[in-house]
């Protein structure tokens, strides 16, 4: 590990102000996706602007409905607030689906939406990848993809986001309330992550000094007939082969809205507008699941060793419609 | 870059100058010689090194020792009273729930803190009503200590001590 200086933010404008001064400064707040990088050198910052200390860990109800989430509010709080889980009980149980009890307990909600891929070549650095050494060239094309990308990929990174959280804050259309020097901006979780292009080192539109300060959820009604569904190769504590987050509305037996957005298949949480367009309006049956989530998949390039992520992504969004169709008495024609 | 800190670990408040890079575990294993909590993968993945910090369960190696200056530990070593196990670490004796040992401790740590989460009424992945009551079946109690591996394979008897856990 190379050495680094520690400095603790006094408030948020300090610590991007820090970060800013340096170009080798990252940012700490829980740290179980950093340290465990400093430790592999998959990162070598010269400077740690520690900013869990910072009051960010509050989560307040909007007027209108929505809800603030704080940069530091830790996974498990997130996951057990009671707002959470009655109002958004996808969001809830996207979190409690990832990592393990500690790691819930440390990592936050704007370090959730920062960890970097578990592609395991971007975390081994005696391979190339295109991600941490720019223009090495990608060791997971024609190797190990089963926890690779099948959608929006590009020819220099088939890596995937590794976040459940964010994949429901996808679906649930949050927004990120980012603070630079420049000062404070809102940016839509659509557009925060990015597909890696020829660019796969950036993960996110956010530059060296953003500091995620809060998550807001507008209020969704619907989200209160949500769930999450992960898929691995684990019961328990394993990132997703492919997982789903689903909001069902039906107004008399058909689709009145939907919102799905799937994880680990693409370099960010994949809203999966087409299969969405296609749902609504339709009769709520697995016939009409099965076709957009086909239609959806359409575009799905997946790599030799991954091509069962299709199938299995379509599956999932099926059963995860059928399952909150069910939960409204409807869906379970043509089993 | 070398800093001051002091920390509380089982009740006990350890002051000492570390290197930034120095994670809560070693500081605790290589300069306060508390060897209760165990390094095994050291990236997060195993959890013999779970401690509580302040009051909840964490794996000391991911934890930077520089930033948690002022923090109250306790390590499984901790949790007993005076010559009296602490319930948990009884029903891990009774129960038989370790064979080497060596992640017992972390084990142990994490069982408190999964403990004091259910009865805060935390649910967990396999809760079926996320607004319910908690009850600790073993569908529960595996789900939520899965963070802590046992390469040994006592995880039968770990799942009958921690039953036993639940009732004291």
């Amino acid at each position: 590990m190379i050495p680094f200086d520690y400095r603790r933010a006094q408030d948020p404008a300090d610590a991007v102000t820090a970060v800013a001064e340096r170009p080798g400064a990252a940012f700490l707040a829980g740290g179980t996706n950093l340290v465990d990088h400093l430790k592999l050198g998959v990162t070598a910052p010269d400077l740690l602007v520690d900013v869990s200390r910072l009051p960010l860990d509050g989560v307040e109800s909007l007027p209108g409905g929505g809800l603030r989430i704080g940069a530091a509010v830790r996974n498990s709080d997130l996951a057990a607030h009671p707002v959470v889980r009655e109002r958004y009980p996808m969001l809830s149980r996207a979190l409690l689906s990832g990592a393990s009890g500690q790691l819930r307990n440390a990592a936050t909600t704007a370090g959730n939406l920062l960890q970097r891929t578990r592609c395991v070549y971007f975390q081994d650095v005696t391979t190339p990848c295109n991600k941490r050494d720019p223009g090495s060239g990608c060791s997971a094309i024609g190797g190990y993809t089963r926890y690779h990308a099948i959608l929006g990929a590009s020819e220099h990174c088939i890596a995937v986001h590794p976040s459940d959280m964010a994949v429901a804050m996808r679906a649930l259309d949050a927004d990120v309330i980012v603070l630079s020097q420049d000062g404070e901006r809102r940016v839509p979780l659509a557009d925060l992550h990015r597909l890696p292009g020829d660019a796969p080192h950036r993960d996110t539109v956010l530059d060296h000094a953003d500091l995620i300060t809060a998550v807001e959820l507008p209020a969704l009604p619907m989200a209160r007939r949500s769930t999450y569904r992960k898929v691995r190769d684990r019961a328990s504590y394993a990132f997703a082969l492919v997982s789903v987050a689903a909001a069902l509305e039906l107004d008399d037996g058909m689709v009145g809205d939907v919102r799905l957005a799937l994880g680990g298949v693409a370099h960010k949480p994949w809203r999966a507008s087409t299969a969405e367009e296609h749902l609504r309006g339709a009769p709520a049956t697995v016939e009409t699941f099965r076709r957009a989530a086909d239609a959806e998949l359409a575009a799905a390039q997946p790599q030799p060793g991954n091509e069962f992520k299709v199938r299995m992504a379509r599956n999932t969004i099926v059963a995860v419609l059928r399952e909150l169709a069910g939960a409204h008495g409807m869906g379970g024609e043509h089993r | 870059m070398e800093v001051p800190i002091t920390i509380r670990v089982d009740g006990a408040e350890r002051s000492m100058t570390i290197d930034t890079r120095t994670t809560l575990l070693d500081a605790m294993r290589d300069r306060l010689s508390i060897m209760s909590p165990k390094k095994g993968c050291d990236h997060g993945q195993c959890g013999s090194c779970t401690v509580l910090l302040d009051g909840r369960r964490v794996v000391s190696c991911l934890a930077l020792a520089v930033a948690h200056d002022g923090a109250e530990i306790t390590t499984a070593a901790g949790l007993a009273d005076g010559a009296e196990l602490h319930p948990v670490q009884q029903a891990f004796v009774d129960r038989d729930g370790f064979q080497c040992g060596y992640c017992t401790p972390g084990q142990i740590c994490s069982a408190v803190g999964m403990l004091e989460e259910a009865k805060a009424g935390h649910p967990s992945h396999v809760t079926d009503d996320l607004t319910g009551p908690i009850d600790l079946d073993d569908a529960e109690l595996r789900e939520r200590m899965s963070g802590n591996l046992c390469r040994c394979g006592a995880y039968v008897n770990i799942v009958a001590a921690l039953r036993e856990g639940t009732a004291s």
